[in-house]
């Protein structure tokens, strides 16, 4: 088979692959609302599990799953995007567990945060690193 | 309204009393970010559900704030006390001023 | 052969292509839909392939988190786009006044195998026919309604439908008869290298499979399990949808979908699954 450098190359060009790490302001961004949720607070760890792919293979459906017993609320934010933003959910009375899952978006390769605030006003915090690929290949 | 929305729940029809079930629940939306352009480079406005909430009997399971960076179609699942029979009602709320809303009953087997 | 054309991919696209790592689920991993349809993922290569001993399905490259949205049908948002089909199904449409239901009653007690061997040749029409062809030909000339655009929405979601209770069943298209001739041209079009790249489908499919493209794990190309929905368009995609953005990649000149070359092509394609099961609407990247 003919892989000739210069297809190859033009190949490369029509695809990308988002290793990088984000810029500094997005990640500042995430500080910022964390400081909301906690109030300033410092967050601890454990206590709390993300379960998050170690490689999406797009980043428009990157299942995400949070855990933390005991938890009132747990804050989702994607370092990584435009915006910080990803969902916060409120457990009620009737909750069976301080667990969900959803599907989210990642922008690129990027730290998925996840911060709980406890029943006893402490936060816990957790973080993953998902690398998002995009493929181009195959329309 | 945005279009073609539907919501869709998997939920058991039966727990027994105090039994702890697993839900899912997704809802047929686009979740516009109003990050995306059309072809002549408009920016598309930001659409999407941004609350979701699930209650059973009058009393909270769980309460989403959602952000654009939940994917096409949101899904939920999670976990529910069942402490008698009743009625389980989720609500979803879009950025256009929509609610949707979806019943399941659930008997104590 | 296989071992040369890696050589050249080492030497030439390794450093872009294997980037990524691994990301493969385990490899004998096996589909079960809903607990119920065991799904053929691995089976022999039918006879007249000669360069592939084991074919397998595009659900068997993907990861394990991709791989798991197929298992139920519940979170597999594929089966949204079955849903609105299902309507479809019931509306009536046309100067003929009738819906698909009309004539063919419920999808799930007629349209049972269905899937499993299209394309399919058409006695009364002379010619090989895709599921497509043949739903246009119902809504034209039966119902009095206008076709539907051959990649268009509805026309997919109708297709997935269709698919969706012949899950399970092995593939199994007709390749000689009367269907030969569109079955060679097919098999001609697969390995002919087209464009800037001069690439065939054989190029990426059968020599490069299991190998990455940049990040993208190649499959053996099959189209068992379409209509795929796909995470990067978060729809259904048809045959000749992909078909098209394949050949685009390579910078050629591609042809359109329903095109004579497309049909021949997804009849040699399916051919080359047959014995796969049938998994449409399937899940992939
Ligand atoms: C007026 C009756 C009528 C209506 C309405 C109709 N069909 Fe058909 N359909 C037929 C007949 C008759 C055949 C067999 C035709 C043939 O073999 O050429 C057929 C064949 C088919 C087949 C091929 C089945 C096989 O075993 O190969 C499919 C698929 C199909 N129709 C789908 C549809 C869909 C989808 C609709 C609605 C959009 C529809 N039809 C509406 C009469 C109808
Ligand atoms: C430059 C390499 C390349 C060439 C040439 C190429 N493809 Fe692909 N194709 C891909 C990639 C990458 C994917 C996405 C990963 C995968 O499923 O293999 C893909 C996916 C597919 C799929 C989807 C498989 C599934 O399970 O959903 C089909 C079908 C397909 N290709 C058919 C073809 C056909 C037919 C041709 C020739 C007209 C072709 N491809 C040429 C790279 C290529």
């Amino acid at each position: 088979m003919e892989f000739t450098r210069r297809g190859a190359i033009a190949l490369g060009a029509g695809v990308a692959v988002t290793l990088m790490l984000p810029a500094r302001g997005a990640l500042a961004a995430a500080e910022d609302r964390i400081a909301e949720f906690t109030g300033g607070a410092a967050t601890g760890e454990g206590g709390i599990t993300l379960t998050t792919p170690e490689i999406a293979e797009n980043g428009n459906t990157v299942p995400i799953e949070v855990d933390a017993p005991g938890a009132v609320s747990i804050m989702v934010l994607a370092s990584g995007n435009p915006t910080p933003d990803v969902c916060t959910f409120n457990f009620g009375p009737l909750a069976g567990a301080q667990r969900a899952s959803t599907r989210i978006r990642l922008a690129g390769t990027q730290d998925v945060v996840a911060v709980a605030k406890m029943a006893d006003g402490s936060f816990v915090q957790a973080q993953n690193t998902v690398k998002v690929t995009i493929g181009g290949c195959g329309g | 309204m945005a279009e073609g929305v539907k919501p869709r729940v998997k939920a058991p029809k039966s727990a027994s009393a105090g039994e702890t079930v697993v839900i899912k629940t997704l809802i047929s939306h686009q979740m516009e970010s109003g990050q995306r352009k059309d072809s002549d480079g408009n920016v598309i406005p930001r659409s999407i559900i941004n609350r979701f909430t699930c209650d059973y009997n009058g009393q909270n399971i769980i309460d989403v704030t959602l952000a654009p960076a939940i994917s096409t179609n949101p899904y939920f699942e999670f976990e529910a006390v069942i402490p008698d029979a009743g009625d389980m009602k989720f609500t979803w709320y879009d950025d256009d001023g929509s609610v949707y809303e979806e019943t399941k009953s659930v008997a104590i087997a | 052969m296989k071992m040369a054309s890696l050589k050249t991919m080492t030497a030439s696209v390794a450093t872009l292509a294997l980037c990524a790592g691994v990301a493969t689920a385990d490899e004998n991993a096996e589909l079960v839909v809903n607990g119920e349809i065991h799904m053929v993922t691995r089976t022999d290569a039918p006879e007249h392939l000669e360069n592939i001993d084991v074919i397998r399905s595009g659900w068997t490259f993907r990861t394990e988190e991709t791989q798991a949205l197929q298992l139920d049908d519940f979170d597999n948002p594929g089966m949204i786009f079955v849903e609105e089909a299902i309507e479809d199904w019931d509306t009536v449409e046309g100067s003929e006044g009738k819906a698909c239901a009309d004539c063919h009653n419920a999808v799930e007690d007629t349209m049972v195998g269905v899937r499993a061997v299209y394309p399919k040749w058409s006695e009364a029409a002379g010619e090989v026919r895709t599921l497509e062809m043949q739903i246009n030909d119902c809504r034209e000339n039966r119902m009095g309604a206008e076709k539907w655009g051959y990649t268009s929405g509805d026309m997919t979601n109708m297709v997935a439908l269709i698919s969706s209770v012949s899950r399970g069943m092995p593939v199994d298209v007709a390749i000689d008869g009367p269907a030969q001739e569109t079955w060679e041209t097919g098999k001609e079009i697969y390995y002919t290298r087209y464009g800037q790249l001069e690439m065939s489908c054989a190029s990426c499919h059968e020599e490069n499979y299991d190998n990455y493209i940049r990040a993208d794990h190649l499959s053996q190309g099959q189209i068992n399990g379409f209509p795929t929905y796909r995470l990067k368009n978060a729809k259904l995609n048809s045959v000749h949808a992909r078909f098209k953005g394949c050949v685009r990649d390579t910078r050629a000149h591609t042809f359109s979908p329903g095109s004579p070359e497309f049909v021949a092509l997804e009849l040699y394609v399916a051919s080359r699954g047959n014995g796969l099961s049938v998994e449409g609407p399937s899940v992939r990247n």
